[in-house]
């Protein structure tokens, strides 16, 4: 266990250095720079900035800097927020995006699985038809548009949620809707029809013979293995908030991190694109890591690691 | 031997299943009695309603679809055909065990042997899980399982096709049943394997005194375990008698097909012989008897009226109209009315 997660760790490492170089040379392959815009500065003030950001240094010189600044994970000043250093900006929008992030994988993960499982045990009945009906619905709106109809309906319109921000567990209830609704869709169809084929599985009769109550052979015979393929989707689905969390604290003006992600972009604000790029990517690969760690405690015959014969 | 006690009566048990091609009348009026420390073999083809019927005796057809439509299933005085689903609980694993045909997937493949091993009695007869587990220990010695105490640790995938048919049985013996249901617990298994297996059913019914419904298509392990035996087909049982009589001195051109069709080591170089046709169509079965169209003596009566029974000794039954004293008086072509 300890070899393999030896060897796992290698290559997060690896997958972040590749990711960080791709960042780097296409931020260098787009055109334009931090200073396009600032129409007072003459071109003497320009390479001072581009000499005091050690911009007018070679590519390559560039590129080690860079990669210093992520094994020393202190990726300097923002060039836009000459206030903030990269490291500030991280420690403020983090919190607020890991929150609402991991309260919609959540929400996603809980209310997927039951709404999948009712659905399965009531099959063709008519929850579990209302329960598919919610899941094609949830799948096939994007979360800007179901964003949008519920600040329209529940904020604008009925003044029960408050429109936008992020202060008081009232302020979470719609982003957090409209970022995990996708997600559970998924899983909800994705639990209900494995959870079909598992209850037709011979132990499932013999658990029943054993005189088990119904809960019982559910939750501990067939919920388990009914789980696996929700856990192998459960990367992409990660992968999905994360991106998602860019769209939605764009439209609700959450401070989260995903602004400063879209903002540095656009001012070609390289040490904050460096930065969170490194960081989503590094929270990414360590959640897939933990996905395939979860897999082994589900699934006994799926070893991690080499056994010795015996 | 005189068993004495009977332990399950059923009577007149039909199970019907509804299908989107319509109703299939799987099991068409069964009676069988089980005696105490007694093996019934329940033999016949695919189809024939074997299954169902043990499945009946556990309530485990799966429903909404099939549904036990007529008859009772006597187990100690109280009707299972009729049994809440609550009552159904505490008699499966207690009174009542079944073991199912691929020991490959009758074990949960994520949960411990020592998990499925106690859980059973943990729930009916709330042991500690130490109490528990020393219980699955007896059992695994008692089925031939080596290092008991380790194994109890293992996966399911750690085992090989015998030892985990041995967990299931151990698994089933776990809550001390007075009756296991067997459903061909043999032919998923090498045949080495198989002389194991039902040698432990042996051993088992020796030690506990439990009573079991053997069901197979194989005649050979029949031949080796059975007390009594019932040929069951078309959902019907046509003939029922005791291993002797069954194996020499058949009645039921059906039963003579099977035997026949058997191979034998005393009878070399000699032809099988299989029975010609396929088994009714269950959806609308035969008003007659179900095997006319593949039995090499069928008569014009056959196909009109089921066979009275022909009883030639106590044990001993068959359903059939060729040992009606009318069958070689009359024209072979009794009327209809005189029959019913």
């Amino acid at each position: 266990m300890i070899r393999y997660i030896f060897k796992r760790f290698l290559m997060m490492i690896l997958t972040i250095w590749i990711i960080a170089t791709l960042t780097f040379v296409l931020m260098n392959a787009i055109p334009g720079s931090p200073f396009n815009e600032e129409r007072t500065s003459n071109e003497a003030v320009q390479e001072n900035l581009e000499r005091h950001f050690n911009l007018d240094e070679p590519p390559i010189v560039q590129y080690f800097a860079y990669l210093k600044s992520i094994v020393t994970f202190d990726f300097g000043p923002s060039i836009k927020k000459p206030n903030d250093t990269v490291n500030d900006l991280l420690a403020r929008g983090f919190p607020i995006s890991a929150e609402l992030g991991i309260i919609s994988i959540v929400v996603a993960l809980f209310s997927g699985i039951a709404l999948g499982v009712i659905a399965a045990l009531r099959h063709n009945g008519f929850i579990d038809y209302l329960a598919m009906t919610i899941a094609v619905l949830g799948i096939s709106i994007p979360n800007f548009v179901l964003a949008t109809l519920l600040i329209q309906q529940l904020a604008v319109n009925t003044g029960i949620f408050p429109v936008a921000t992020w202060q008081s567990p009232m302020h979470m209830i719609l982003p957090t809707l409209a970022l995990a609704t996708g997600p559970m869709a998924i899983i909800a169809r994705l639990t209900r029809s494995s959870m079909l084929e598992v209850l037709t599985q011979d132990y499932i009769k013999m658990a029943r013979a054993k005189g088990l109550s119904p809960t019982k052979v559910v939750i501990k015979h067939a919920l388990k293995n009914a789980l696996m393929p929700v856990v192998t989707i459960l990367g992409t689905l990660l992968a999905g908030i994360l991106t998602g969390t860019f769209v939605i604290e764009k439209i609700f003006a959450i401070p989260g991190m995903g602004r400063y992600f879209v903002e540095s972009i656009n001012q070609r604000d390289y040490p904050v694109i460096m930065g969170t790029t490194v960081f989503y990517s590094a929270f990414l690969v360590f959640a897939l890591f933990l996905v395939d760690i979860a897999y082994g405690i589900l699934d006994p015959r799926i070893k991690l690691h080499k056994e010795e014969r015996g | 031997m005189i068993p004495i006690n009977k332990i399950l009566e059923i009577r007149n048990l039909h199970v019907t299943f509804s299908t989107y091609g319509g109703e299939v009348k799987a099991v068409r009026g069964v009676d069988l009695d089980l005696h105490e420390g007694e093996t019934l073999a329940i033999v016949g083809e695919s189809g024939c309603g074997k299954s169902v019927t043990a499945n009946s005796i556990m309530r485990l057809i799966p429903t909404p679809a099939g549904k036990i439509s007529n008859g009772t299933i006597r187990f100690k005085g109280m009707d299972l055909a009729k049994a809440t689903d609550k009552q159904m609980r505490n008699i499966r694993g207690v009174d009542i065990s079944m073991i199912f045909q691929d020991p490959m997937t009758a074990l949960n493949p994520t949960l411990t042997i020592g998990t499925q091993l106690t859980e059973g009695v943990r729930q009916h007869q709330n042991l500690s899980k130490k109490e528990a587990e020393q219980r699955a220990v007896e059992m695994m010695n008692l089925v031939g399982i080596p290092n008991p105490h380790e194994r109890l640790k293992q996966y399911p995938h750690q085992f090989s096709g015998g030892m985990r048919q041995r967990i299931v049985i151990a698994i089933a013996l776990i809550g001390e049943p007075d009756l296991l249901i067997a459903d061909e617990p043999t032919t998923a298994l090498d045949v080495t394997i198989q002389a194991q297996i039902l040698e432990l059913f042996e051993t088992i019914q020796k030690e506990t005194n439990v009573a079991i419904i053997l069901i197979t298509h194989d005649l050979g392990v029949v031949a080796k375990v059975a007390d009594r035996i019932n040929v069951m087909y078309a959902g019907k049982i046509i003939e029922a008698g005791t291993r002797e009589e069954i194996f020499y001195q058949p009645k039921h051109p059906y039963t003579k097909g099977l035997l026949q069709s058997i191979p034998r080591l005393d009878q070399k170089g000699e032809k099988l012989l299989p029975i010609d046709g396929t088994p009714p169509d269950l959806f609308s079965p035969p008003v007659g008897c179900p095997f006319t169209a593949r039995c090499p003596h069928a008569m014009v009566v056959c196909e009109k009226v089921y066979p009275l029974r022909h009883q030639p000794t106590d044990s001993h039954y068959a359903d059939c109209w060729l040992y009606d004293e009318r069958a070689h008086t009359t024209n072979l072509n009794p009327k209809k009315e005189e029959m019913t």
